[in-house]
């Protein structure tokens, strides 16, 4: 099989969402920042319960947790934005 | 700057749900039939990229963290209109799968991290790299481009917060704007450094319509 440059591209962002990404800073972010620091924080709702709550999957634990739940999402995302892309193709 | 739910009330959320919804079917209206075959791949992995890029936070001033939004980023390559589709579908899959950003609060973050970036940041990144012009112009073009749509990102979402009464504009803008100011750089930075090594290594994904 040809080395394609989107198979690299989305071999860098698997790397990324399921690797890089055990190492993000957990530190918050600009937003809630000034939310705890001017005390809005606890205005925050949740109005459902979405399958993979701050990019972890549920009952289980730890670094493998947050690396499928990147690896799903950049899945997820990339089937999306291919299936909105093929409907709005010049035929 | 995922604005969850609870932070902005209904006469806030509601008319940016509209406005947002109103944008994108226009932006679908003009991508329809007009995208081309090698748009395909290239906006399935720029998708995949920002929201891959999104999810590592770097610890910037004052125990914060910041990451890069990418809306001037995807719109270099394809477009302001295009680029507008695909962070949204990027803020949809957060806001509904990872708790990330709220439903009620998702037109006004598509507004400030996608419709912001890809569209008005696309405008000033094109006016800057003519003037400037060349290479540079573009790697010029995109750096400014990308720090001032995530210093007006800000600016929509304090504003947004005082329009609540979830926080006084006096106390939000001066924060937001702050912190955003040193998150800017990175997101510069970063935008520069991908349009820099594609345009090295594939400048044709560059040189696509935009749309």
């Amino acid at each position: 099989m040809r080395l394609r440059w989107w198979m690299v591209g989305l071999v860098v962002c698997l790397l990324m969402a399921g690797l890089l990404s055990l190492f993000a800073s957990p530190l918050p972010d600009g937003l809630e920042r000034v939310a705890e620091d001017h005390g809005f924080a606890e205005k925050a709702e949740e109005l459902f319960s979405s399958p993979f709550p701050d990019y972890s999957l549920p009952g289980l634990g730890g670094a493998l947790s947050t690396s499928l739940a990147g690896v799903l999402g950049v899945l997820l995302i990339l089937l999306l934005t291919l299936l909105w892309a093929r409907v709005l193709r010049k035929r | 700057m995922h604005l969850p739910d609870g932070f902005l009330t209904p006469e806030v959320w509601v008319p940016l749900w509209a406005l947002a919804a109103a944008v994108l079917a226009f932006s679908v209206w003009r991508v329809n039939r007009r995208l081309e075959d090698r748009h395909v791949p290239l906006l399935g992995v720029l998708a995949a990229f920002v929201f891959a890029v999104q999810m590592l936070n770097v610890p910037v001033a004052g125990g914060t963290s910041g990451h890069v939004v990418g809306g001037v980023l995807i719109a270099v390559f394809v477009g302001p209109l295009a680029g507008s589709l695909v962070m949204a579908s990027i803020l949809a899959v957060q806001a509904l799968f990872f708790q990330d950003g709220g439903i009620t609060t998702l037109g006004a973050n598509i507004l400030n991290m996608g419709l912001i970036g890809a569209i008005l940041g696309y405008w000033l990144y094109f006016l800057i790299s003519r003037v400037v012009g060349g290479k540079r112009g573009r790697m010029v073009g995109a750096g400014v481009a990308a720090w001032v749509a995530i210093v007006l990102a800000s600016v929509a979402c304090s504003l947004e917060l005082a329009a609540s009464g979830t926080s006084p504009l006096s106390v939000a803008l001066p924060a937001m704007v702050g912190y955003h100011a040193v998150i800017g750089v990175v997101e510069a930075v970063v935008t520069v450094a991908v349009v820099g090594m594609v345009s090295r290594a594939r400048p044709d994904l560059l040189e696509l319509p935009k749309l």
